[in-house]
């Protein structure tokens, strides 16, 4: 694009600017600060504050610098009598319905009103007759609201529009009588709703379960990554005395711009649930539990573990992990797993079908960056419920939808996405196999190719019909992508659908992406903790036993990482599995009656925000954080649990000080390792019965949201977990 | 799940527009270019208060904001700023007496206190019967030259007298 540029002055100062841009951009990129309540870099312009009203050359009167273009030649003072004058107005407007409660307001110390009126109010008001009173409203369990503080910056309202893509809440009535509301009360349901807390540039809308908490000032900000989803978003946590007090958003352009999700801004109420584990608990002889000092712990736990990896009955021992564990923690969990002899190490809770695990690429995700799905030109999503798994990747494909992407989906159900979204086949668990085929088809018979023979008896049998071939055409030209959503992950047919989406990016030169869950899913395949590789993603000479099975048949003894299997995988009979087995240890934030139930030593963990480590999310980025708030009691974090486990083994190399020693030496192995890129020798066999397909809702996909009381609450917390008939 | 559900749509397809509603909106749609139909929605609210005899229902709305696609937000946002809709219940027949200066030099006070009277109601409130709805407020309506007047059902009555606000309110079924 050929940048026109034109020749401004800003203050006095000779400055050039992009042609048709807006003077408030020109003039915050020069430094010279206009104040502003409306205005925001990402949403449409409204103009509707005035507080931006600035002095133009020759113009009869203040102009709004955010919806005026600069022109050439054009001379604009910031700080004039005359815009001074007008910002001063302005303000003493905006204040005369204001109730100015700050001293009651949670917003006090970080209010942009607050702020500005400092710099633009006057001392004394001059408006002595009553100031109106707007009636609350109910926008749910997770935002408050003081609307008699509104001062009608439509902000808000432009959000739902521009960027949730369903706009909840508007402007209701005129004039004096003019609200923001949602007119008939009812709470506000996007996933990415929460935002809004941070848009409002007063205190009418809060964060409802941080309210009367804690000051702004009060509180010490500590860097996060989100520890929900494989997107991983950049946070901040505010911690007051040690405890993580409320999370906001860390701007990232190349990530999550301004934005999180909800369950990133209100997960954090988990940590202080009743279930969290402050000391290490064993269960002595006559079943009853008892707190005990670590040594014991650890004693029971190193003898348990010696016990299980050399017992000769059964299979030995196995470890499961949550896949939001921290990278460190995952290495040194799949390091512990090989002193001890044994390849059964999982995270994948959730996937039923590992046929074709040897063919998986060494560090699987996206294949491409966050920033780059915007630019996509077509993309065919199969089996995903994109904005309840990844909200903040189902944004980016918003905005490449409505860019002009065509966007396909191939789904057991008809979801509501909220962008333009092309063709949509709606097929059930069984029949998303031939939809498949049936696209790559349509595919092989557009480029003239012809099938490969593992796939020949599937695709002949394909019917190939118009939409398939409008997908396929969609995939035919410009960046395109084909994702394997979370519910083609759980499919108990994922190798045939991940060969016939294989071949499908094959043929059309697009990107294969495979959303993982859990918000360290790609790092875990790095750090090693899957039983057909070790770390690196270097093939082991013989597999272990896989999440599944080792959920089916009791092994001699189990670890646990901060997964819960009851909750955290779909597998019908986890629970009766494990308390088969003669011993199950487990590292955990949190303990349950399920918990009491099957375990027989627990060692209290920290959990997020209050250890340090890393995450690789989907883009392959490799995110470090450290611990912000202090976990509860004797809670250690995971990291330094296991490098003392790995000492009392008498295992060598487990001297590590720092987690970012842990993270270096599997980077640099990583680093030195050859990338294994997806193996497409696989030949899938016949398909088994297709088994229904257990979705899990976007607020039960980790320990920590399942004890998050106000997104329990939510419409979305409170709707049944769907299950898909094959 | 969309706003739309929450605000229950499915009562506003049950409230329905009439065939002859639905063809008027789509006479207003079509004036607007395609993706334009946000556009109507002055149109289409007056189509729908019409069609209840006189205000609008939240499942009236929803069934207008179902037909035009949109955000049921974006037609409240309409209906609760104009004027001309009354989104409470209130009789079929909307009459208001202009009281800005013209009218009031030329005695529209006395009328509107006449008006009151004879129906037994006081302004912004409606008779037992449904029949008459005596507006809010209406400002100048731009007819000073024939006050004092007032509007009966988007018809303008100038140079009232007593009797002739009579006939004209007996004339109301």
């Amino acid at each position: 694009m050929s940048a026109e540029f034109v020749n401004v002055e800003v203050n006095g100062v000779a400055v050039k600017a992009p042609k048709g841009e807006m003077i408030i951009r020109v003039t915050d990129a020069n430094g010279a600060y206009i104040p502003r309540f409306c205005y925001h870099d990402k949403l449409p312009i409204a103009a509707n504050c005035r507080m931006c009203l600035v002095e133009v050359e020759k113009a009869p009167k203040p102009l709004p610098a955010c919806a005026t273009p600069v022109a050439e030649g054009m001379k604009i003072y910031t700080r004039s009598p005359k815009a001074i004058a007008a910002q001063k107005a302005t303000m003493e407007f905006l204040l005369i319905n204001h109730p100015l409660d700050c001293p009651i307001c949670d917003q006090g110390g970080e209010c942009e009103l607050q702020d500005l009126a400092v710099g633009f109010g006057r001392d004394i008001s001059r408006y002595n007759e009553r100031k109106r009173v707007v009636k609350d409203l109910s926008l749910g369990p997770l935002v408050s609201t003081d609307m008699t503080r509104c001062i009608h910056c439509t902000r808000c309202v432009r959000f739902g529009q521009e960027i949730a893509g369903i706009q909840e809440l508007g402007t209701t009535g005129r004039g004096e009588n003019m609200q923001i509301g949602t007119f008939i009360e009812h709470s506000v349901d996007h996933e990415l709703s929460g935002n809004i807390i941070d848009l409002c540039p007063v205190g009418a809308l809060n964060s409802k379960p941080f309210r009367f908490h804690a000051r702004a000032w009060e509180m010490t900000q500590h860097p996060l990554v989100s520890p929900h989803d494989g997107f991983g978003s950049r946070l901040y946590g505010h911690v007051l005395r040690g405890k993580l007090m409320r999370v906001v958003p860390q701007p990232c352009e190349e990530i999550n711009e301004t934005w999180i999700t909800d369950r990133d801004r209100f997960g954090y109420e988990g940590l202080a649930s009743a279930e969290r584990l402050t000391a290490p608990r064993i269960r002595a002889s006559n079943g009853q539990w008892q707190d005990t000092d670590w040594d014991t712990a650890f004693n029971v736990m190193v003898s348990a573990l010696r016990a299980a990896s050399t017992s000769a009955d059964t299979a030995g021992l196995g470890l499961l992990a949550h896949p939001s564990g921290t990278l460190e923690e995952l290495y040194l969990l799949a390091r512990v797993a090989q002193g001890l002899g044994s390849a059964n190490i999982d995270h994948r809770l959730r996937q039923r079908d590992f046929r074709d695990q040897g063919a998986d690429a060494g560090a699987p995700g996206l294949g491409l960056s966050i920033a780059e799905v915007e630019t996509l030109d077509g993309l065919f999503i199969i089996g995903s419920n994109l904005r309840a798994e990844l909200p903040m990747l189902a944004h980016r494909v918003r905005k490449a939808a409505r860019r002009g992407a065509v966007v396909s989906l191939l789904n057991p159900q008809r979801f509501e996405y909220l962008f333009p979204t092309a063709t949509t086949l709606v097929a059930t668990p069984a029949q998303m196999l031939g939809e498949l085929a049936a696209v790559l088809r349509a595919a092989l018979d557009a480029a003239g190719a012809t099938a490969p023979a593992a796939l020949a008896a599937r695709l002949a049998a394909a019917q190939v019909g118009e939409s398939h071939r409008a997908i396929a055409a969609s995939l035919g030209q410009g960046k395109r992508a084909i994702w394997l959503g979370a519910l083609s992950l759980r499919h108990s047919s994922y190798a045939e659908l991940r060969a016939l989406a294989r071949e499908l990016a094959r043929v059309t030169g697009g990107t294969l992406g495979e959303l993982l869950e859990g918000a360290n899913g790609a790092g875990a395949y790095l750090a090693g903790c899957v039983p057909h590789r070790a770390h690196a993603g270097t093939v082991r000479p013989s597999y272990g036993r896989n999440a599944r099975q080792m959920l089916e048949e009791p092994l001699a003894g189990y670890l646990l990482l901060g997964a819960e299997p009851w909750a955290d995988g779909v597998q019908p009979n986890a629970l009766g599995t494990l308390q088969r087995a003669r011993f199950v240890g487990a590292i955990t934030a949190y303990v349950s009656p399920a918990m009491l139930q099957v375990a027989h030593v627990l060692l209290p963990a920290a959990a997020f925000a209050e250890t340090s480590g890393s995450y690789v999310n989907l883009e392959g980025r490799w995110q470090s954080f450290t611990g912000a708030a202090r976990p509860p009691g004797g809670a250690r974090p995971a990291w330094k649990i296991l490098r003392v486990l790995g000492n009392l083994l008498d295992l060598p190399g487990f001297d590590y000080q720092s987690s970012e020693m842990v993270r270096d030496e599997l980077r640099a192995a990583v680093a030195a390792a050859p990338r294994l890129g997806y193996d497409s020798s696989f030949v899938p066999g016949a398909a088994g019965v297709v088994e229904n397909l257990r979705d899990v809702p976007m607020y039960q996909v980790d320990p920590i949201l399942r004890r998050a009381p106000s997104l329990q609450q939510t419409r979305t917390g409170q709707a049944p977990a769907a299950e898909y008939r094959s | 799940m969309s706003a739309a559900d929450a605000n229950g749509t499915s009562s506003g397809q049950q409230a329905g527009l009439s065939a002859h509603t639905r063809a008027e909106i789509d006479h207003w749609v079509a004036r607007f270019p395609p993706g334009r139909q946000r556009s109507a929605v002055i149109a289409a609210l007056r189509a729908a208060q019409e069609q209840n005899q006189g205000y609008l229902t939240a499942p009236l709305m929803d069934a207008v904001a179902a037909y035009l696609q949109l955000p049921p937000i974006q037609v409240y946002e309409v209906a609760s700023f104009y004027s001309m809709f009354e989104t409470h219940p209130c009789g079929r027949h909307h009459v208001s007496v202009c009281t800005n200066i013209s009218c009031m030099l030329r005695g529209a006070e006395d009328l509107l206190a006449h008006v009151e009277r004879r129906l037994g109601i006081k302004v912004g409130e409606s008779t037992a019967d449904g029949r008459i709805f005596l507006k809010q407020e209406e400002e100048c309506l731009a007819a000073c030259t024939g006050a004092p007047m007032m509007m009966v059902d988007h018809i303008y009555h100038e140079n009232l007298t007593a009797e002739k606000v009579d006939r004209v309110l007996d004339e109301l079924k």
